[in-house]
């Protein structure tokens, strides 16, 4: 009937409505953050002093260094949950070598020891083809083993002060932990964003087949995720002994779900193929945030837990129908 | 009033009310306005083809008269009475069903309990099977569809899948049953047969709407044809009364000029780029061998599922071959897989372009540049700047079409999406190009533009091998053309010597090969 030729127009304002839906998607829970922060600052005298925040940051560095790998990982379509004993037997390693050898020389093979725990994940989930879910369970349940080997039950203790420092001390204000968080933060978010290695990372994650015939070695990229992660836990274990200047088998336990938990708060995509390293992180301080303000505002700590769980499924449920809507 | 419309089912004459009428539909999707004040009567017991270019609105309509979306404005009316569905769900109640383009069923499970999956027979809650057995009987006695009901769906073939999704409407007593492209995962001989039972279910009674992009198709076996344009209505008429000549002309709204562009065959001096020696893979391929020169058009004709695409993933390193030899420029192909293979400059435009060529959420630049990413980089540091520039050159050298080059690729139209997938390799100055179905999917307008990249690439010295399961466009661009049956070669044709019968013939092996062929 009506024939007239209509304008190209309108599609063009489709995507620019669809893409104001991601953004609510994207930026919708830097909002809650932000509102959080706002809210802690005003209700409590306490919340925003520069100790406090500075502890904050502090207490978030083993999982938020963890959480930067997870996410890099989750991008790239694998779990890995493993880090968590790894992370036990990085700091069981570093305290047991800086007890008998060199503080600085634990320290250094205790994060080698993440480096190729998690290397060992990525060549075997590569060769197997095992699903990385349960390749990495199976690996934390062994590593965990090794961790109790290694210090055969009992709590490894370092006397010598040099081996705290790296947990302990300040640089400019800050612990180093918090430096030591910052670096790996803003090295792991260029890798992410600005490498071909973080393009491949999206690739693999999002579309595996097609990244195998746009030339992208898929094992490769996802061992080196592995790696990473391993990475990862080595150093935020070695943190952890320094800070107490001592290490358990357990620790760490339980670790991984809280990493995974915080990227998935973040909104990276549990599929793979979206997300971004901040985003783990905002997550990891967002749920830090919850518990530090349960402190501060005196609230029976029992209910944290639930708050942080309802979090995380709202985050989700979020994600989902922002994800329908668009 | 609605008793008296279905009292008079099956009647043929004006004073009956059509099964479903839609009045002045109007839907918008964010800013587009996808549907705008479209009329339409779906008759009883007649088959209703709905064709345009991709984005005119078919699809969406079928959604709305389906259930899938709720219009905006305007009424839907079954058996003549004002309904407003909120699901699916609430049109299956009307007896609406629809059959999607990706196919929807439980692959784990058997053909039977997917047909009755949510409508089984059972009694407090136990499944009857004896009783659903009887029921699938039934079915198959009308449909005369050959389906074993215990077969798992998974090892179906898609044509058999959609033959459980047609048993699983008619279980639902479907007085409609929407068809968004059914045939656009089926050899040619499916199709026909689709079609047939497409026939039977009209003549049965069952109104059946087809929304398709082959127009022949659509003329085969519709009564009423619609065709729609940038959301709009441009005609309903009478299938009998359209060709597919007309129907182009009524979707673009111009004359398009449907032929390709003439052929530029290469010299016979030309050096040979590609060059297979028995290449086979168990049960799969056999004992392929063939060449292809530089700025030749290899067309690879056959029917789907005999080897084409096999031979096409061989030579890319995609799938292992486990005989014979390829060489590219006289020297051996490293078994190094897709990688190895780009590096010789060998690239292939893969078959499924959601599945296996694009990263659908990322933005189109990045799709463009991610096999050629370390020609912008330094040290894996990607240099932005010269990305950017990079993969605005690329859109422009295919001519894709998009807003801003930072949007998801998912947001281009099928044919952009194509035209990504080929500039992708372009800055690699690929040796040989292997496009396997380059223009499924893709509207009439992207086509032609696919055709012609593909010929001055050619022209320009590029190798390429096409593999296309419309005969038109591989005759149309191919310089020459192999034809593939169970997994081998079975004829050759060049130049004036390929044409659709004899091409057909061959895939088919219909009549022996007398068509002309020589054998291979």
């Amino acid at each position: 009937m009506s024939a007239e030729a209509a304008s190209t127009e309108p599609r063009v304002t489709s995507r620019f409505s669809s893409r104001r839906w991601t953004r609510l998607r994207d930026y919708g829970f830097v909002a809650v953050f932000v509102a959080m922060f706002i809210f802690l600052s005003l209700s409590t005298g306490t919340f925003f002093r520069t100790r406090n925040l500075l502890n904050i940051l502090d207490q978030s560095a083993p999982v938020g260094i963890i959480a930067c790998a997870i996410t890099i990982c989750i991008i790239a379509g694998v779990f890995d949950l493993s880090t968590g004993s790894m992370f036990g037997v990085a700091a069981v390693v570093a305290s047991k070598v800086a007890k008998s050898a060199d503080p600085t020389l634990g320290i250094a093979v205790g994060i080698l020891t993440g480096l190729v725990l998690g290397s060992l994940n990525g060549v075997l989930v590569h060769t197997t083809r095992i699903n990385s879910f349960i390749g990495t369970l199976a690996t934390g349940i062994a590593y965990r083993g090794l961790a109790i080997i290694a210090t055969g039950g009992a709590i490894v203790t370092v006397t010598n002060p040099k081996f705290g420092v790296l947990g302990r001390s300040d640089l400019l204000g800050a612990k180093y932990s918090v430096w030591v968080f910052v670096a790996f933060f803003i090295a792991t978010a260029f890798l992410l964003a600005r490498t071909t290695f973080g393009r491949a990372v999206y690739a693999v994650g999002g579309n595996p087949e097609a990244a195998r015939l746009s030339g992208i070695r898929v094992g490769l990229v996802r061992g080196a995720c592995f790696a990473l992660s391993g990475l990862a836990a080595g150093i935020a274990g070695v943190l952890a002994a320094s800070r107490t200047s001592s290490a358990q088998a357990d620790l760490g336990t339980g670790l991984e779900l809280s990493a995974i938990a915080a990227a998935v708060v973040g909104g990276t995509s549990i599929l793979g193929g979206e997300g971004a390293v901040w985003r783990g992180v905002l997550g990891v301080l967002t749920l830090a945030l919850i518990g530090n303000g349960f402190d501060l505002l005196n609230i029976d700590t029992t209910y944290q837990l639930i708050v942080q769980g309802g979090l995380i499924l709202i985050a989700v449920a979020a994600d989902q129908l922002l994800r329908r809507r668009r | 009033m609605t008793v008296e419309a279905a009292q008079s089912v099956g009647g043929a004459d004006a004073g009956v009310r059509p099964l479903i009428e839609a009045r002045h539909i109007w839907k918008r999707f964010g800013g587009v306005q996808a549907v705008a004040d479209v009329s339409i009567d779906i008759a009883r017991g007649s088959v209703h083809g709905l064709v345009g270019e991709n984005g005119a609105g078919k699809s969406t309509l079928s959604k709305i008269v389906g259930g899938v979306h709720a219009p905006d404005e305007g009424e839907l009316l079954v058996d003549g009475q004002a309904v407003r569905f909120h699901s699916p769900r609430d049109a299956l109640a009307l007896g609406i069903a629809t059959i999607a383009q990706e196919i929807a069923l439980v692959p784990a499970r058997t053909v039977l309990d997917n047909v009755f999956l949510g409508i089984e027979s059972a009694q407090l809650g136990v499944v009857r099977r004896g009783d659903l057995v009887r029921r699938f009987e039934a079915l198959h006695n009308r449909t005369g569809f050959g389906l074993d009901a215990n077969a798992r769906v998974a090892d179906l073939r898609t044509a058999e899948q959609q033959k459980v999704e047609i048993l699983r409407a008619i279980a639902r007593d479907a007085r409609l049953i929407l068809m968004d492209e059914p045939t656009a995962t089926l050899t040619v001989d499916e199709s026909e047969r689709l079609l047939d039972i497409i026939r039977r279910l009209a003549a049965e009674g069952t109104s059946v709407v087809l929304v398709s992009h082959h127009l022949e198709e659509v003329l085969a076996v519709a009564e009423t044809v619609t065709v729609m344009r940038d959301g709009r209505l441009v005609r309903t008429g009478p299938a009998s009364e359209e060709t597919p000549h007309s129907l182009v002309t009524a979707m673009v709204g111009r004359e398009l000029d449907l032929t390709f562009p003439p052929k530029q065959p290469p010299s016979p001096e030309a050096p040979i780029i590609l060059e297979l020696r028995n290449v086979g893979r168990a049960g799969i391929v056999e004992d392929i061998s063939f060449s292809v020169r530089r700025g030749e058009i290899v067309g690879l004709a056959g029917l789907v599922g005999s080897g084409r695409t096999e031979v096409a993933r061989a030579i890319f390193g995609a799938d292992p071959v486990d005989a014979g030899e390829i060489y590219v420029e006289g020297r051996r192909m490293p078994a190094r897989g897709p990688r190895g293979a780009s590096a010789q400059g060998v690239v292939m435009v893969p078959e499924s372009r959601k599945d296996q060529g694009l990263f659908m959420i990322r933005p189109i630049r990045e799709n463009l540049t991610i096999s050629t990413l370390g020609k912008v980089a330094t040290l894996g540091v990607v240099r932005r700047r010269e990305e950017k520039t990079q993969a605005q050159a690329l859109a422009k050298q295919v001519d894709v079409r998009a807003s801003s080059l930072e949007a998801p690729v998912v947001s281009l139209s099928g044919g952009n999406q194509q035209k990504v997938l080929f500039a992708k390799w372009l800055a690699r100055g690929p040796r040989l190009l292997i496009a396997d179905e380059p223009t499924r999917g893709v509207d009439v307008g992207a086509k032609s533009q696919i055709a012609g990249l593909i010929v001055q690439l050619a022209a320009g010295g590029m190798a390429v091998l096409l593999i296309s399961s419309e005969i038109e466009e591989v005759l149309g661009l191919a310089h020459r053309v192999l034809v593939m049956r169970n997994g081998r070669i079975v004829a050759e044709f060049a130049g004036e010597a390929a044409k659709q019968d004899t091409v057909m013939r061959a895939a088919f092996a219909a009549e022996g090969d007398s068509g002309g062929g020589q054998v291979a």
